[in-house]
């Protein structure tokens, strides 16, 4: 009853958000202002509508009605209440009904803006909003419904229908499958619900694009009534990505964090383009360049973001690699081949209209940097694109699939990341409109000096490798040149404002927060790469089999086994527990132990067992020793075997990863006048003085 | 300071990132295929980088916790996914080719640590190559069990 109750309310949302759209489109050709207030109201209808249809579907969920086949496939009697919510997102029909719930409640934030000034943009925001968000709830309502329900039909089988078979029974399972243990980590629980607020975030951006687009209002308004938007999509994008990459670390038991596989790289490409676009924009917002290009990047961000969705909701990759096949598939295809083409037709369209309004004078100046950076974020996307689409292309040609792993992404993403970081380095120092090598050399040769010389000190204390030097070199040289920027500002305001150096710092900080905050990320960037440098290339590992008070040594520690223990636990998971002991030389540094969980789902599932390998690991902010029970004698337990990583610098990595955050968080924290203030648009020279960067 | 100059900038990055490309899928690139196709290619792709997919036979898995060698064998599925689809679905096609007797089978030699979701009727995915014996060695394996979730455990679930 609840559940054709939830559906219900499913085909409610979905018709109210057609009309929505359907209305704004005639209210522009009618010129009826009450139309389009019309289509408005319906807009800001549809969040409280898909709300109690997600209310609906989490009411189902924490009351164990397992007849509905979406609640039996992730949740199970047993789980915790906290995890039957957040089983919401666990499955394929809910994650997409979580995809339309944010979608509603963005597009009713919007609505509340102050109109009045961008009257004109408003329909065309509610349509491309709407049609979005229809797209998304016609996949829950034709393909995947969330509220199906299990049935017996009268030969015997059991099926998920949406409306019951003639002559069908209810069919109750006495308990349901269970979400996949490994799935069961806080990271997973709040990563994909970060990755879908950021995806969904960029939709808002896209919207005022397109509806610029349309009505063809080509200065950069769309720009600055969508940059928080843009900067909050970015922020939690990355804190999602983030959060993916803490969770492999902890739970999968490899000792990395990122395999360069195409579900990550499908949220990763979105957000290569949303960085590009932060950066561009600036340009746009600075000397009316790259106008046409940053509606190419907020076009191409808004279709990854949709492809993002397919590629890890769809299955379509799954002739590589097997993962759930959904008839949803075509359906992406299509909505995506949809947008673009009108998009790009729209853009070509008011292509003249977008001519910059001044000309690139200076390969060395900022705007210059920036079109590099620019170029180089494209081509790391492009390198990921290849890389996902080329099993795919190869079959099509040759006949043979062929596929590329890791090697080839690191490979040929590299030397762009480290032309990232140099430009990283430079671009700061240099000057809008016209730079010089003289004047930025001036600029950077004491920083270059000092990041060499720490580099030759590096290579005489600490490593030979080429690959190593070059990376060390380079965040050397980003963290002075960002330091040095803090500084210069901090010392210029204390001096003309008479304020104590930190008090300087932090209203330096506070007056140009995109400027600043910028910077703390492009300083979380270089504590980032030393983690990655750490890990990816001083990684050792070691394994072997060990009896009890035996030991293996790695990079200085001496791990001595212990003890190993089995556990029983009343939710009915296994656990088998060594115990080791870590020594450093002589010096004992404490007990690790590295487990095995073991889950056991309903016997009506054939594969019954799941295990968890969960590793024992001491973090220091010199390295993580990384510590692996892989297997034991079950009759004696008198040996275990062992697999252990010293992953040095690795815990730089997260560090950098939380000041990333940070800095977002600097750059995208509301101020008082918030994006509305239209003098700055005209009152160039003062803009131009780097105050609001 | 004329815009040939800037094509001739963003000329030499986009140079260097078709060349980055090219070089890198043809040093990394690995041969995706089918147990059947192997073997029928045989002794052509010793020494290439391969990545074969099959049903994991749960009686051949082999342990030496010692020196951390695992051995299993895999049969034969297919790697066209609308003739698994037509067949019943995933699961159900690994459970024929484990029970079937007639099906192609490749020894698997990983060392290392036995990853969480090796099993019986497991779909096996293993990126390595063979050696003139007809033995593949992997570097990497990755686990599905379809029977097991609807929802696929993300693919980093997989030893490397």
């Amino acid at each position: 009853m609840l559940a054709q109750f939830g559906y219900g309310t499913l085909v409610l949302s979905f018709v109210v958000t057609l009309y929505a759209a359907g209305a704004a489109m005639l209210g522009v050709r009618n010129k009826s202002l009450a139309q389009i207030e019309s289509a408005r109201r319906a807009m800001l209808l549809t969040f409280p509508l898909v709300s109690l249809t997600a209310l609906v579907l989490i009411t189902l969920l924490v009351s164990n009605q397992f007849n509905v086949q979406f609640v039996y496939e992730v949740t199970s009697s047993s789980m915790p209440t906290y995890l039957k919510v957040t089983a919401w997102w666990g499955g394929q029909a809910g994650s997409l009904l979580f995809w339309s719930f944010l979608m509603s409640a963005f597009a009713s934030a919007v609505t509340l803006h102050k109109w009045e000034r961008d009257r004109e943009l408003l329909p065309w925001v509610i349509v491309t909003a709407c049609v979005t968000l229809a797209f998304f709830l016609g996949l829950n309502i034709f393909f995947e419904n969330p509220f199906a329900q299990l049935y017996q039909t009268l030969d015997g089988e059991i099926g998920a229908y949406t409306f019951a078979p003639a002559g069908a029974q209810l069919f109750q399972p006495v308990d349901g499958r269970g979400l996949n243990p490994l799935l069961r980590h806080p990271g997973m629980i709040i990563h994909p619900p970060m990755l879908y607020l950021g995806f969904v975030s960029f939709v808002i951006p896209f919207a005022f694009a397109i509806a610029a687009l349309v009505t063809g209002r080509t200065d950069d308004r769309w720009i600055r009534l969508t940059r928080r938007w843009t900067l909050w999509a970015w922020f939690f994008l990355s804190f999602g990505l983030v959060l993916g990459g803490r969770w492999a670390y902890d739970v999968l038991g490899w000792g990395g964090y990122w395999g360069w596989d195409p579900v990550e790289i499908a949220a990763f490409m979105p957000w290569l383009t949303g960085t590009a676009f932060l950066h561009s924009v600036m340009i746009q917002e600075k000397r009316g360049m790259l106008k046409q290009w940053n509606m190419v990047l907020i076009i191409l961000t808004y279709c990854l973001v949709i492809f993002g969705t397919f590629l890890t909701r769809s299955g379509v990759l799954s002739s590589v690699h097997a993962f759930a096949q959904s008839a949803i598939g075509p359906a992406f295809f299509i909505f995506i081949l949809a947008t673009f083409s009108i998009s790009i037709r729209l853009l070509i369209y008011r292509w003249a209209d977008l001519r910059a309004e001044a000309e690139m004078t200076s390969m060395l100046s900022r705007e210059a940097l920036f079109l590099f950076n620019n170029l180089l974020f494209m081509g790391i996307l492009v390198v990921c694109f290849w890389g996902v689409i080329f099993p795919l292309v190869s079959e099509l040609f040759t006949g043979q699939k062929v596929t590329v792993g890791p090697p080839f992404y690191e490979r040929a993403n590299g030397p762009l990341f480290s032309a990232l970081f140099f430009l990283m380095g430079v671009a700061p120092l240099s000057a809008w409109g016209h730079s010089t090598w003289q004047t930025l050399g001036r600029a950077l040769w004491k920083p270059t000096l000092i990041a060499t010389a720490i580099t030759v000190f590096l290579y005489f204390t600490y490593t030979e490798k080429p690959a190593a030097l070059l990376g060390f070199f380079l965040v050397a040289l980003v963290l002075l040149v960002t330091v040095y920027e803090f500084w210069r500002g901090a010392r210029a305001r204390q001096q003309s404002h008479k304020e104590s150096f930190f008090s300087a710092l932090n209203h330096l900080t506070a007056r140009n927060r995109r400027r600043y905050g910028g910077y703390i990320v492009h300083m979380s960037m270089v504590l980032m790469a030393i983690g990655i440098l750490g890990i990816e290339i001083f990684q050792k590992e070691t394994q072997g089999q060990l009896q009890l008070n035996q030991s293996l040594n790695i990079g200085g520690y001496t791990v001595t086994y212990a003890e190993i223990a089995d556990f029983h636990y009343r939710d009915g998971h296994d656990v088998t527990r060594a115990t080791v002991k870590v020594y450093r030389g002589d010096a004992y540094l404490g007990e690790l132990a590295p487990r095995i969980d073991y889950y056991y789902t309903p016997s009506d599932i054939e594969n019954t067992l799941q295990r968890m390998t969960i590793p024992g690991v001491r973090s220091t902010l010199a390295d993580d020793l990384y510590i692996l029970l892989v297997d034991w004698q079950p009759a004696t337990a008198t040996s275990a075997t062992f697999k252990i990583y010293v992953n040095p610098l690795v815990n730089w990595l997260w560090i950098g990863c939380l000041v990333f955050l940070f800095g977002i968080l600097i750059a995208a924290w509301p101020d008082k006048d918030a994006e509305l203030v239209p003098a700055r648009a005209k009152n160039k020279a003062y803009q131009s003085s780097a105050a609001d960067d | 300071m004329r815009r040939s100059k800037f094509f001739i900038g963003i000329g030499l990055i986009v140079a260097a990132v078709v060349y980055l490309i090219a070089s890198s899928t043809a040093q990394a690139k690995e041969y995706f295929m089918t147990v059947d196709e192997l073997q029928a290619q045989g002794a052509a792709m010793v020494g290439k980088n391969l990545r074969i997919s099959g049903a994991v036979i749960g009686d051949t898995i082999q342990y030496d916790p010692a020196t951390l060698t695992l051995t299993f064998e895999v049969a034969q599925v297919s790697g066209d996914n609308a003739e698994i689809e037509a067949l019943g679905g995933l699961a159900v096609v690994l459970h024929q080719a484990v029970i079937d007797p007639t099906r192609a089978r490749m020894k698997i030699i990983y060392i290392g640590v036995t990853p969480d979701l090796l099993r019986n009727e497991a779909q096996a995915i293993v990126t390595g190559y063979i050696d003139a014996d007809g033995v593949f060695h992997a570097d990497e394996l990755l686990l599905k069990c379809p029977t097991k979730y609807e929802e696929a455990v993300p693919e980093q679930s997989a030893s490397k």
